[in-house]
């Protein structure tokens, strides 16, 4: 074997190695690094009362409301399957609205209800010219707020 | 290999380079104007997120050159470490700046863009995280490069860092499918297609060729000037060890 094979082959085992390493790391570490749970997240993972954690979904049709006329407001978050309701005061991000992608930072109370302290937008994929998105809606074709965040 | 080996002669190289030079900067420049004056003045604003979105011509084809650059400094690694080009230190060598400074780019413009959408300037998600890991990667790369008194060890630990640190760039490219992210996932390298409108993709495009355009501008004029110091290095001891 010439030394030149010999360094390719002690490279590929090396990295090779390297590389499973890291997979198993973040494997082993997968819930950890997720940075927010869905509503069924904390159905199955039984979270405890005030323990701090994300929870992330979409603001779910028609349960947006504000309380006493200021920045308190409630709403439920879903992935489809479960949903949570959410209160929070303070100031929403300009993206906020029902349907909309959402992540919420906070704790759950005894009641199964989420208190968050801070709440984020999470935007989808899918950029395109407000005029494109109305003919899309006229024709009927639009899906777009659906079919995000159910993983 | 023998194409390979016939311009890693450095004298070859410096004579290739010197013609495709002015060619490939005039592209760059022509590619750069005609990228940004439709990024900033004939794309549409976005439907969610209004004139905000043009941040993306810049964030993203930052964010892909960080990325590609970070590659090709662990190819030239390998091709150094197994076969011992010179060329391939002094590519390597000249990348990590350029690739710091594309990651740079694409975290701060990312921060800008993230205030004003998500509500965040930063956030420690899966794909924030490992960007950020990418830039220090670059920044050891470049102190390894230099923390030698001989420059031939300093290449040969850079090059181990830069192939150990490759295991980031497909955690970065996938982080926003095998986690939940608040970064969204991606809309132009995905398996059913781009998400994005044809009037916002082409501009998108067009910044993508001319960041790469650039990077090869100046990757070649930073090879070319190594090239020289050595030169005039090696003239300069001649005439030391002469007048002894």
């Amino acid at each position: 074997m010439t030394r030149k094979s010999r360094r390719m082959y002690v490279l590929v085992v090396a990295i090779a190695l390297l590389a499973s390493a890291t997979a198993l790391v973040l494997t082993a570490l997968d819930d950890n690094i997720t940075y927010f749970y869905s509503p069924s997240d904390l159905k199955t993972k039984q979270v405890t009362v005030g323990r701090a954690l994300r929870l992330g979904g979409l603001v779910e049709d028609g349960t947006f409301e504000k309380l006493d006329g200021g920045l308190k407001v409630k709403f439920s978050i879903t992935d489809g399957a479960e949903t949570v309701a959410v209160n929070y005061e303070g100031i929403l991000p300009d993206l906020f609205r029902e349907g909309q992608g959402v992540i919420t930072e906070g704790s759950l109370n005894e009641k199964g209800e989420f208190i968050a302290h801070e709440v984020l937008a999470k935007h989808d994929e899918n950029y395109m010219p407000a005029e494109v998105i109305e003919a899309l809606k006229a024709s009927g074709e639009w899906r777009g707020d659906e079919e995000q965040i159910t993983e | 290999m023998s194409v390979f080996h016939r311009f890693a002669n450095p004298n070859r190289f410096l004579k290739l380079t010197n013609q495709v030079l002015p060619w490939v900067s005039g592209l760059t420049v022509i590619s750069l104007a005609v990228g940004l004056y439709m990024s900033f003045f004939t794309s549409p604003p976005d439907y969610q997120q209004g004139e905000s979105v043009r941040i993306m011509y810049i964030h993203v084809p930052s964010a892909w050159m960080a990325m590609f650059v970070y590659t090709s400094i662990a190819i030239a690694s390998v091709c150094s470490l197994i076969w011992r080009h010179p060329l391939a230190d002094l590519a390597a060598k000249a990348s990590a700046p350029i690739g710091a400074g594309f990651t740079f780019l694409a975290l701060a413009t990312g921060s800008l863009w993230g205030k004003p959408m998500w509500g965040a300037w930063w956030v420690w998600d899966a794909r924030l995280t490992s960007v950020l890991i990418l830039f220090f990667l670059y920044l050891g790369h470049m102190a390894l490069m230099h923390a030698f008194e001989e420059q031939e060890r300093g290449n040969k630990a850079a090059a181990v860092l830069a192939i150990v640190g490759f295991v980031n760039i497909p955690i970065i490219k996938f982080s926003v499918d095998w986690w939940n992210t608040l970064h969204q996932p991606a809309s132009v390298m995905r398996a059913d297609g781009p998400s994005i409108d044809p009037s916002m993709l082409w501009p998108l495009m067009i910044m993508g060729v001319a960041f790469k355009l650039f990077y090869i501008v100046v990757l070649l004029i930073r090879i070319k000037s190594e090239l020289i110091e050595a030169k005039l290095r090696k003239y300069r001891r001649a005439v030391v060890d002469k007048a002894h």
